[in-house]
């Protein structure tokens, strides 16, 4: 029996190969050991190996095919024998989803092998169709004629025939719990978080708003167009919470209530100073070094989130920022926020740690070369001078655009922001 | 060719002289002069019309489009066949033949305007040019076609004779093939039927020498007409080429139909001498020698003609009035056939039921067409 | 009401409309004294005699096309095949002669001829017995063809067919000619063309004809107890011509339909009855046009595996629910 040598998995981030040129040709002996053709992967070129011995009786793969991991490139088996070309196993060379995990540099997902389409029998009873994508709505000729003379919108109905077809059993529930619910729910809505019995929630359909649409574009192109490299470093924060109160304490005749996000913000624009290439653009041709920190935080809305801008917070003070931060949230929950108060920011501060997640990853905002995502304090065990003792800590994570920044410089700015929060009154000169 | 031989003379005249004179044969004693001169007006009369038929096919209409589409088999060479059979038949005599049918048609009393506007397809036809050349049809004189698969008509014709028998009139049916078709499978369960069952029918082998392009010889293990004989039945044989011949064989085998109602298989052997159909180039299976020989000795017209100017029923200028005649009945014919019109589309589903055609004497119910 | 069986309805028929008409003259291979090769004209001979019952020799071409031609000059010949299989050895009399005859003579001629005879598998008779021609019959303008499925229908039928003034094609089934049924003795002719609802139902239309009827009416029977689905049975009886405004109707109440025939798929009257449903009750179809025939193979010979290459109940209900979804 001829053995098949498919392309191996040569890297761990590898789903497909390119086979570059074959060392060995068609009829030539093999050698366990022997190299058989170099093959490029998404890291470097390698060499493939030949684990058996005997004629290399039949090639699969021209030279410069690109072929997926599993599938047949040559085969090897004793003279003369006849081989014909196995069907591939995959359908596709499989893609790496986008999934951007929350652990260190240059992991990627292992993304299981899609798997091969079955043969249809020859005979095989009529299968229905998969439902079909947008802009075509599978409906029986008498359901849609009932939902023309009911004038039911076929898109707002669900299918409950073969291939989700409308059939006239669903113009009949949806004429009975009429188009903007989606027909078969059939229970009433009980609602509220305390009911037990009931549905979830009312169903139904939420058209996607302008805010929401933009949101969702710039994500996924955030996601997909940057190349992500996340820091977290977790800081002492008692120093800061002591400046904090003490702070508060003082200035409270004035009705003046600094927050610890005030002193992030402040950290974040002098450390910006310390390490400008985080203060940076990606512009294809060049980066854009940016002279002064226009530091955006991110505040939540009742359907999104928007980031209003603090100009120049490498020039003011925490008193100064403290304000405007709070003007500014109060003007973005009124959605009362002009474009030249959410835009122009070169750097974005976003924070959870009123909600109590203790660390998490943000996305950037383009043009933006970087994010912080600012945890909540936690009361835990730490160890100081030796001794294990109760502290409180915070974690910031960071998220790099690796084309901007190195992981280094990342880190350096971690480092100077971790300098400064933990010996906070640096931030009052 | 090998066909049997027949003991002819050449003569100086040309004309075609038998050791028997068929002429004194009581059945053709007995014809009066005008009935002489009408079997030969017959021939005639098919042998203008067949040569009109072939020019109009080979010409185009007035609008450049054709006159005459499918197939035309021609009778020509072959026409004291048809007149000496036909001119036999009594009231309960029937007749069918196959795709050759010109000249029986005529034979029977058929209007030549209606045979030839059929073949220009025109709604005048005899069919309402549903048929074509191949299909005519004369219920009311006793003619049942004009039928285009070789063979197919020969068991219609024994179900003719077998009406006649079961409705106890005396009476035969004629049913005409060509040699080729004595070795189609439904002709011999027509023979074994009629024979077992007594019909009275004759089957009459018109042996024109040629199945299309395929001669006698090498088409056919032994005698035509002699395998009547294994299903019982008796055969005569005659040449085609004296209507009195052709008379005098029939009216015995006619005879014994009609009185004893047996049936019995005659061959006449005649001769075509144009090709199986128009559109057939003869010249692959037969000479052009053998062609004009017939023509020259054995015209079946040549020899009536003649016969009844030797015995002074005709004369040459009577001849050739007649001829005149049969050539302007032609030309009439053709011209009543440019100028009628053709049936229109709603026309093709009429005469396809008894049913639709009668609506209201219609008893079943439902969808008879489709679309 | 008296309850005699097709076989005998059959022959009923036949006895009436011999006695009524003398120029009905029945004919074909052993139906006189043999008294028939499935005992269909039983006694006929000692009533009638043999100018009437005319045996005939294994001659399919040479009696038919006798038979067309008597029946040219008036003679009404109901003609025995012995199995409708045998129709191709009379391809040329059956589907030339008699179909076309009065058309090629521009109305001239009429052929009122019954050709008779079992048309069915599932006698494990094998793949050149077995067939069910009312498809290629069907397809022939200037024919009839008749597929009675009870005793009550073929009496009808037949005599109808008899006094029929074209070619009608009047297609038995071996196994249906033990199954009794109520049949009136007063005299009666049901029209062809004319369909039955022999079941009235409201989910699903099955389309049907001949044996089929029978195994559809069992298979709803099951589904109405053991699924609750209701089935509406609609026997066309005849297939041409053909009462398509019962099945339209039927098919406007239920809005499914199954076809379930006893034919090969390819070209089958079923393949008709869907081209036609959807063309005219395309608005009132909830789902695609079912439909359930013989398996696509010749007729096989082995007799369990027969039984399931043509429809049968256990196939009618299993096409009905996949029709349901």
């Amino acid at each position: 029996m001829a053995q098949f040598i498919d392309m191996p998995k040569l890297s761990d981030t590898m789903t497909v190969g390119t086979l570059v040129k074959w060392l060995k040709k068609e009829g030539d002996v093999i050698n366990a050991g022997d190299m058989l053709a170099e093959v490029e992967t998404d890291k470097a070129t390698m060499e493939l190996e030949s684990f058996f011995a005997g004629t290399l009786l039949k090639i699969f793969s021209a030279a410069g095919a690109q072929v997926a991991i599993g599938d047949p490139l040559c085969a090897i088996g004793k003279p003369g024998e006849v081989v014909a070309a196995p069907a591939p196993k995959t359908a596709a060379p499989a893609v790496a989803t986008p999934v951007a995990p929350p652990a260190p540099v240059a992991a990627s997902a292992n993304v299981p092998k899609p798997a091969s389409l079955p043969a249809v029998p020859a005979t095989a009873p009529l299968a229905p169709e998969p439902a079909p994508t947008v802009g075509r709505v599978r409906i029986s000729p008498l359901a849609r004629k009932l939902a023309a003379e009911k004038k039911i919108d076929v898109t707002l109905v669900n299918g409950s025939g073969p291939g989700g077809r409308i059939v006239r059993a669903d113009i009949l529930a949806a004429e009975k719990n009429p188009p903007a619910t989606k027909a078969g729910s059939g229970s009433t809505f009980t609602g509220g978080a305390l009911s037990s019995r009931g549905p979830v929630q009312e169903e139904r359909l939420v058209p996607v708003s302008t805010m929401r649409g933009v949101i969702a574009k710039r994500m996924l192109e955030s996601t997909t167009q940057i190349p992500y490299v996340y820091l977290d470093i977790e800081m002492d924060a008692g120093p800061l919470l002591a400046l904090r109160e003490q702070l508060n304490t003082g200035l409270e005749k004035e009705g003046v209530k600094l927050s610890v996000n005030d002193f992030i913000l402040k950290a974040c624009a002098d450390a910006l100073r310390r390490v400008p290439a985080v203060n940076a653009s990606w512009e294809a041709t060049h980066i854009r070094r940016h002279g002064a920190a226009h530091v955006a935080f991110a505040v939540a809305m009742e359907d999104g989130l928007i980031t209003p801008v603090i100009r120049d917070a490498h020039l003011k003070s925490i008193f100064q920022i403290s304000t405007e931060a709070k003007s500014l949230g109060k003007k973005a929950k009124e959605k009362k926020l002009v474009p030249a108060e959410f835009t122009g920011g070169t750097f974005c501060v976003s924070n959870l740690g009123m909600m109590g997640i203790p660390k998490f990853t943000a996305i950037i905002n383009p043009p933006n070369a970087a994010i912080l995502a600012v945890g909540t304090t936690v009361t835990k065990p730490v160890v100081k001078n030796g001794q294990i003792v109760v502290g409180q800590t915070l974690t910031v994570t960071l998220s790099c655009d690796h084309r901007v920044f190195d992981g280094a410089v990342g880190a350096q700015f971690l480092g100077a922001l971790k300098t400064l929060l933990e010996s906070p009154a640096l931030l009052l000169v | 060719m090998s066909k049997k031989p027949s003991a002819i003379a050449d003569t100086k005249s040309g004309a075609a002289v038998k050791a028997t004179d068929y002429a004194l044969a009581p059945i053709n004693a007995a014809l009066s002069s005008p009935q002489r001169i009408e079997l030969y007006r017959t021939m005639i009369r098919i042998r203008r019309f067949e040569e009109r038929s072939l020019r109009a096919y080979q010409g185009k209409n007035v609008s450049g489009g054709t006159n005459i589409g499918g197939f035309l088999h021609l009778y020509i060479g072959q026409e004291a066949v048809a007149v000496g059979c036909c001119s036999l038949m009594g009231k309960n005599d029937h007749v069918i033949t196959a795709y050759r049918d010109h000249g029986h048609a005529i034979a029977v009393g058929m209007d030549t305007k209606p045979l030839m506007a059929e073949l220009y397809g025109k709604i005048t036809g005899c069919s309402k040019g549903k048929g074509g050349s191949m299909h005519y049809f004369a219920p009311d004189k006793n003619f049942w076609g004009g039928h285009g698969i070789v063979g197919g008509q020969i068991p219609l014709g024994t179900g003719l004779a077998y009406a006649l028998k079961y409705q106890g009139k005396k009476g035969a049916a004629m049913a005409f093939m060509g040699d080729g078709a004595v070795n189609q499978g439904a002709v011999h369960e027509a023979y074994n039927l009629a024979s077992l069952w007594n019909l009275p029918v004759v089957f009459v082998i018109e042996n024109n020498g040629y199945s299309m392009g395929t001669s006698q010889a090498r088409s056919s293990a032994g005698q035509l007409a002699k395998r009547a004989e294994g299903y019982n039945m008796t055969w005569g044989q005659c040449d085609g080429h004296d209507v009195y011949e052709v008379r005098a064989l029939m009216d015995k085998h006619l005879t014994l139909a009609r009185e004893q109602s047996r049936p019995s298989t005659v061959e006449i052997d005649t001769y075509r001498y144009r090709g199986h159909s128009v559109a057939d180039p003869d010249n692959t299976y037969r000479t052009k020698t053998e062609i004009e020989e017939y023509r020259n000795k054995k015209d079946p017209i040549q020899v009536s003609l003649h016969k009844l100017l030797a015995e002074g029923v005709l004369t040459e200028a009577l001849a050739d009035k007649i001829d005149a005649e049969a050539r302007a009945e032609a030309e009439s014919a053709a011209e009543f056939a440019d100028a009628s019109p053709y049936p229109t589309p709603d026309d093709i589903q009429k005469d396809v039921y008894w049913e639709s055609d009668h609506p209201a004497e219609r008893k079943s119910e439902g969808r008879l067409f489709f679309d | 009401m008296p309850q005699i069986t097709y076989r005998e309805a059959i022959r009923h028929a036949l006895a009436e409309e011999l006695t009524r008409d003398p120029n009905v003259v029945v004919m074909g291979e052993e139906v006189a004294q043999f008294n028939g090769a499935y005992k269909v004209t039983d006694g006929l001979l000692a009533t009638f005699g043999p100018t009437r019952i005319v045996d005939t020799p294994i001659s399919e071409a040479g009696f038919i096309g006798l038979g067309v031609g008597a029946s040219m000059l008036g003679i009404r010949p109901v003609m025995e095949l012995m199995f409708w299989s045998f129709y191709s050895v009379a391809f040329d009399q059956i589907l030339n002669n008699a179909a076309n005859v009065r058309y090629m003579s521009g109305g001239q001629i009429n052929c009122p001829i019954v050709i008779r005879g079992p048309a069915n598998g599932g006698t494990n008779v094998g793949a050149t017995h077995s067939h069910t021609p009312e498809n290629v019959l069907a397809n022939h303008p200037g024919v009839k063809v008749v597929v009675p499925a009870t005793a009550y229908d073929a009496k009808g039928l037949l005599k109808s067919a008899i006094r029929d003034n074209d070619p009608v094609f009047f297609l038995e089934n071996t196994i249906l000619y033990g199954d009794k049924g109520e049949v009136p003795e007063a005299e009666y002719v049901i029209p062809l063309g004319k369909a039955d609802v022999k079941r009235v139902g409201a989910d699903l239309t099955i389309v049907t004809y001949g044996r089929c009827v029978i195994h559809s009416l069992k298979a709803a029977e099951v589904l109405e107890k053991d699924h609750g689905i209701s089935v509406e049975v609609v026997d066309l009886r005849t297939i041409r011509p053909l009462d398509f405004d019962t099945v339209l109707a039927s098919v406007k109440k239920t809005n499914r339909v199954l076809i379930v025939e006893e034919q090969k798929p390819f070209a089958s009257v079923g393949t008709q009855l869907a081209y036609m449903i959807q063309r005219e009750a395309f608005d009132h179809l909830d789902g695609p046009i079912h439909r359930l025939a013989t398996i696509d193979a010749p007729a096989i010979y082995s007799p369990p595996v027969e039984t399931e290459q043509l429809p049968n109940p256990a196939r009618v209900i299993k096409a009905v629910l996949a029709a349901m979804a």
